[in-house]
């Protein structure tokens, strides 16, 4: 036996831990991969995904043609990019609140309710929000409209609040996960900083804008960049439970990720939903490479590769 | 810090106090209403404590077997599924933090690569149900997408490659250990937190998922905890009709009550949990954060 043999038989072992785990990835993500061929494709069951019929680019130009296609691109940037603005704002600001909490008992309780919302599941959150904006007996309309006097707001059927409800959503989902981060960050600055800076009479605005954000810089930066990177993609749960699919609010509640499944399940739209599948994961793809083609101009070592 | 001035002090305990309240008050109204008569919720609305207390709503559910089966369904998923998850991660994960592993730069890409790109869910769909036929089977609700994914092995990878020291691996190695001894007896036992973190993220995963109930299960026998909340969501009637098959429901059962107990039974036991696994739970996220 060579060396060479020997040595790779010593790691024979190895190769076999990583057999289930390797397979498990093949299936699940690399087939798939193979599949994408479906947008090319007029699908039917009986020649299955790659005996069925090749169409060309029709599926992508049925697609385009709609209003469809602009109607999910706009809501899934839109959206991402309130998403990022205020999530990065509002976790900054309660990390700062709750780091300055002296007490560490009141820190890990504030901690432990304000991550509370990321725990649970989407399914759950569309019950809670539906217990507040049900017509009938939601508690926004029996408890705070109608003391006020304001006529009972039909939720479900008005578009023009859900950009608002469903921001807000994510943000009370997602605050307490992203804080997390942030406040490890500032738990990491030296405190000398903040002492030298109070003697010289810095204010504690200024202590923020000249100590803190600069620290934050590089991780604000790296946080945002990974989230451009999935801009193409959005939280499927969010935009199919929460509005309780109410076609009336497809207008604004429309993702491609909700388009991709609704094509598939409910309308046997297989063709349409392909391509619009396709078009997620090659301009996600893109913006991937792009986004990290940033990182590793502005910071080497944050990039992912 | 440095000078906390009084003022500044309340201000942040207030802003701290509201959100927790707002972080807090929709599961408080969630089960007051779960403990309210149907009348009483339907007259008076969704509130933070029970005008009509009644627990009419739990009664029929301890007299209805499909909640049962459904949470055994959720239990047994859970614990398999994370069992499983965090054995397959762990045995991909340890190899590829070895440096010397010929082949490691493939494998490492052939994960990596699984991050960046993806098939998205028609193609995911079609093959698992026309090539490998999960509909309707328990695997559907175990394999697709939950198993492990390339962020966990990375996590896991770094933190192999950075806290186990050679020299304990080589010495158990010279006293003879097989490499699974090894992995079982000394790796896992010395990677604890990281251990705890993948298992905690995928236990989480495995009890909330409805969505492989959404795209896989019609059989209304497989329904998880969640797969359940997701049928009643938008079809308030849904355990109702299933009941009346069997001869329990009647006309005056509090259709509204019973959903919000479901939820409730849905989520307390992960509410109960999640104070002891809290600490955890944040250490793993920030050891998540630290990429590798």
């Amino acid at each position: 036996m060579t060396s060479q043999k020997r040595k790779l038989k010593s790691f024979l072992p190895f190769y076999l831990m990583m057999l289930p785990g390797v397979i498990y990835l093949f299936i699940n993500n690399y087939m798939p991969m193979s599949g994408l061929v479906l947008a090319f494709k007029r699908y039917n069951v009986r020649d299955g995904i790659f005996g069925s019929p090749w169409v060309g680019l029709s599926n992508f130009t049925y697609l385009f043609q709609t209003k469809d296609a602009w109607i999910i691109t706009r809501n899934t940037i839109l959206y991402n990019i309130a998403f990022i603005i205020l999530n990065t704002v509002c976790s900054i600001a309660v990390a700062v609140f709750l780091n300055d909490v002296v007490s560490k008992r009141c820190k890990k309780t504030y901690q432990t309710f304000i991550l509370l919302p990321y725990i649970i599941s989407m399914v759950v959150v569309a019950y809670l929000v539906n217990a507040f904006l049900a017509a009938d007996t939601g508690f926004i309309n029996n408890y705070i409209l109608e003391p006020l006097g304001i006529a009972p707001v039909s939720f479900y059927s008005e578009p023009r609040y859900w950009p608002f409800i469903l921001i807000f959503i994510n943000l009370w989902k997602g605050v307490g996960y992203s804080c997390i981060l942030y406040l490890a960050n500032i738990g990491g600055i030296d405190p000398g900083f903040y002492e030298a800076a109070s003697l010289d009479g810095a204010t504690r605005w200024q202590r923020f804008t000249k100590i803190t954000l600069p620290c934050l810089k590089p991780t604000i930066i790296t946080l945002t960049i990974l989230s451009i990177g999935k801009m193409f993609y959005s939280d499927f749960g969010l935009f199919y439970q929460v509005p309780m699919q109410s076609g009336a609010l497809f207008n604004v509640t429309q993702t491609i990720d909700t388009y991709v499944f609704y094509g598939l399940m409910k309308n046997g739209n297989i063709g349409m939903s392909a391509a619009a599948g396709f078009y997620q994961s090659m301009v996600g793809f893109v913006l991937v490479l792009g986004t990290n083609a940033v990182i590793r101009k502005i910071s080497r070592e944050n990039a992912m590769f | 810090m440095v000078d906390n001035s009084k003022g500044y002090r309340i201000l942040i305990h207030t802003v701290m106090i509201l959100l927790c309240i707002l972080s807090v008050a929709p599961f408080i109204m969630l089960i007051s209403s779960s403990f309210t008569t149907e009348t009483s919720l339907i007259a008076d609305g969704y509130f933070f404590w029970p005008r009509q207390f009644s627990a009419e709503a739990y009664r029929f559910l301890l007299s209805d077997s499909s909640i049962f089966r459904a949470y055994g369904i959720t239990i047994i998923l859970t614990v398999v599924g994370t069992t499983l998850s965090v054995l397959v991660t762990t045995m991909i994960a340890y190899p590829l933090s070895m440096q010397e592993l010929p082949g490691r730069g493939i494998f490492n890409f052939y994960v990596f690569f699984t991050m960046l790109f993806s098939g998205g869910l028609v193609p995911t769909y079609m093959m698992w149900t026309q090539i490998f036929h999960i509909k309707n089977t328990f695997a559907a609700l175990l394999f697709p997408s939950l198993l492990t994914n390339g962020f966990t092995i990375m996590m896991m990878r770094t933190y192999f490659a950075t806290n186990i020291p050679k020299e304990v691996l080589e010495s158990a190695r010279i006293d003879g250990a097989r490499e699974g001894t090894v992995l079982f007896k000394i790796v896992i036992p010395m990677s604890r937190p990281i251990v705890a973190t993948v298992g905690l993220m995928s236990g989480i995963a495995y009890w909330n998922d409805w969505n492989n109930n959404l795209y896989y299960i019609t059989d209304a026998n497989l329904n998880s905890i969640q797969g359940l909340l997701n049928r009643m969501l938008t079809n308030a009637q849904y355990l109702k009709q299933a009941a009346t098959m069997g001869n329990v429901g009647t006309s005056s059962t509090p259709t509204t009550a019973i959903r919000m107990a479901v939820v409730v039974l849905g989520v307390l036991p992960i509410l109960c949990a999640y104070p002891f696994f809290q600490n955890n739970f944040v250490k793993g996220m920030n050891l998540g954060a630290v990429k590798g």
